[in-house]
């Protein structure tokens, strides 16, 4: 059995789920016996007593005083350290998102200890500390990845590779002080975009173009087809570089790495760096015009056809089923 | 104002993936290497911070064994002034906090105004140097960001999170990692590669920084290519006929829509 803290990250007063996850995988790694503490910042911290204790925490830590809404990196890993401390915890876990991986780094270095990025797979030895399975090369391969000794071990988790296991009950909430922390660099605000786009890092459905779509001019099809799915459009390296579509969308190394249930390229002949970050998803559909494409080696369902005369079609039978 | 840019020289994006003979990590014969894509980004910027004079002198960084000298010659290549190598073959392999603690011993002795680096070394795909760079300089950070202003001792920095673009200000002197921003990466011209054969390019022995050897603390146990996947179907007919068969499979099948 082991204490196992967890930094829950909120946005706009909710909870990200990919915080609940974290929690209820802290609980697994406690053990029987074992205690999960959840630490919440900033005002109105204590309203995550109830949620963080139904996916497994014990005891939610809470500092209320501080730096912390908006955003600012250094006290946000201050008091993830000085928790770390306070709680004894053996292990420390964030959400793998981008507040998550910026925190849990900084708080590395101040504890002098070893941190695990972007887990897919996780557990506790008997000799304690952490054990994880992780992409690397972009999913490329993995990597089995141990903390033996260092403490308090730490990892990020990958958003949606664990489920939220719920327990039906509710955190003590703790106060907790922390020391002041200048904060020298501040989130001022937050910029989202005009029509609130699906990001495909957490996507369920995406669908992806690329070259075969011939100009910028006809992702529309690609966009229409996510739109029936109520899936994120995503896009392969070669038409962001052409400029077709921010890097925001791009799927593959240097871009995103993605595991949907369901994922969809069209025209995209399946570059390597491409092929790496998507091909750990549940179903891949290809449809491209060239037969020996290397994406229909990694598609459960492939059409060699045009994406001109295949999307339109598909995008209409899609709209007939989820009518 | 100087910027120092941390590189790392990691394989080809392109390349393929083997497994060396020991399982724990790639092998490298033959693989082509390169700057870290995000790397190349940071670099770009601060090149650009360079030719708008608001930097006055930019120096590439690289930590590890003799390999990384080609990474750091790049940099010289394509604007950089001088470069510094800390060189300690263990740090090639070492984890991100003894490189990060590398990189910082080094970076203190240039006292730079703003270090920047790639949100993550493309390969290991862990994000954790430039972050661990701030606490170890005590320096406020920015992670993942995509562009910068800078006015007299402060910045504005715009980073991307999910869905959203954070805007961060902050004081200098600071860290920052870098995301693919507005800016493509330049090549080297010819007569940047050549200049970069004369450009300064120091190396310094990780233990004359001071820097300690220390334990692991993250260890590499195995590594092992995905699982590939099964053959898939290929749907013959014309492009409704195909279309209805693949919404059919998708619903009853893979049960995915």
């Amino acid at each position: 059995m082991a204490t196992v803290l967890v930094l829950l990250e909120r946005r706009g007063g909710d909870l990200k789920r990919a915080s609940l996850q974290a929690v209820s995988v802290a609980r697994r790694l406690a053990g029987e016996g074992g205690r999960v503490d959840a630490l919440a910042l900033g005002s109105g911290a204590e309203g995550a007593a109830s949620a963080a204790g139904d996916a497994g925490a014990d005891r939610l830590l809470v500092v209320a005083e501080g730096t912390f809404d908006p955003y600012a990196p250094e006290p946000y890993a201050a008091a993830l350290a000085q928790a770390a401390k306070e709680s004894g915890a053996e292990i420390v876990l964030a959400a793998g998102t981008a507040l998550g991986r910026d925190v849990a780094a900084r708080t590395a270095a101040r504890l002098s200890t070893g941190l695990l990025s972007d887990v897919i797979a996780i557990e506790r030895p008997d000799s304690g500390g952490l054990r994880a399975r992780r992409p690397i090369y972009s999913g490329k391969a993995f990597a089995w990845e141990s903390i033996p000794e260092a403490r308090p071990a730490m990892a990020t988790l990958r958003p949606n590779a664990f489920p939220v296991t719920p327990s039906g009950k509710t955190a003590e909430t703790v106060a907790l002080t922390v020391p002041q922390t200048p904060a020298r660099v501040v989130a001022r605000r937050l910029e989202t975009p005009a029509e609130q786009e699906i990001d495909v890092a957490e996507a369920p459905v995406i669908v992806s173009g690329g070259r075969g779509l011939k100009g910028p001019e006809h992702f529309s099809l690609i966009r229409d087809l996510a739109k029936a799915l109520g899936g994120a459009v995503g896009a392969s390296r070669a038409v962001v570089d052409a400029g077709w579509i921010p890097h925001a969308h791009q799927v593959g190394q240097t871009g995103k790495v993605v595991s949907p249930g369901l994922y969809v390229a069209c025209g995209i002949s399946g570059a390597i760096q491409h092929l790496a970050g998507m091909s750990s998803s549940k179903v891949i559909v290809a449809i491209n015009k060239d037969a020996d494409a290397p994406i229909f080696k990694v598609a459960t369902y492939g059409i060699v056809g045009d994406v001109f005369e295949v999307l339109p079609k598909l995008t209409d039978e899609i709209r007939k089923v989820k009518a | 104002m100087k910027i120092v840019v941390c590189v790392k020289h990691v394989p080809d994006t392109e390349a393929k993936i083997k497994i060396a003979a020991d399982g724990k990590g790639p092998d490298l014969a033959g693989v082509k290497m390169i700057v870290s894509p995000y790397d190349e980004y940071a670099l770009e910027e601060a090149i650009r911070l360079r030719e708008s004079g608001t930097a006055s002198e930019l120096v590439a960084m690289s930590a590890g064994g003799d390999e990384v000298a080609a990474s750091l010659r790049q940099a010289l290549a394509v604007g950089a002034d001088r470069a510094v190598h800390v060189h300690d073959p263990a740090l090639s392999g070492a984890d991100a906090l003894a490189r990060a603690q590398a990189l910082a011993a080094a970076l203190a002795a240039e006292a730079p105004e703003l270090v920047f680096t790639g949100k993550m070394g493309v390969g290991d795909d862990q994000g954790q140097v430039g972050p661990m760079l701030g606490e170890l300089l005590d320096r406020p950070h920015v992670g993942n960001a995509t562009k910068i202003e800078i006015a007299s001792g402060t910045f504005t920095a715009w980073r991307g999170v999910e869905g959203a673009v954070e805007v961060m200000e902050g004081s200098l002197p600071a860290v920052i990692t870098w995301d693919k921003g507005d800016h493509e990466p330049r090549y080297a011209s010819l007569k940047g590669i050549m200049a970069a054969k004369k450009k300064p390019l120091d190396v310094k022995k990780a233990a004359d920084l001071g820097v300690a050897a220390s334990p692991p603390r993250v260890v590499r146990e195995s590594i092992e290519l995905p699982p590939p996947r099964p053959a898939g179907k290929i749907l013959t007919g014309d492009a409704e006929t195909a279309a209805k068969e693949l919404v059919r499979l998708l619903h009853e099948e893979a049960k995915v829509i």
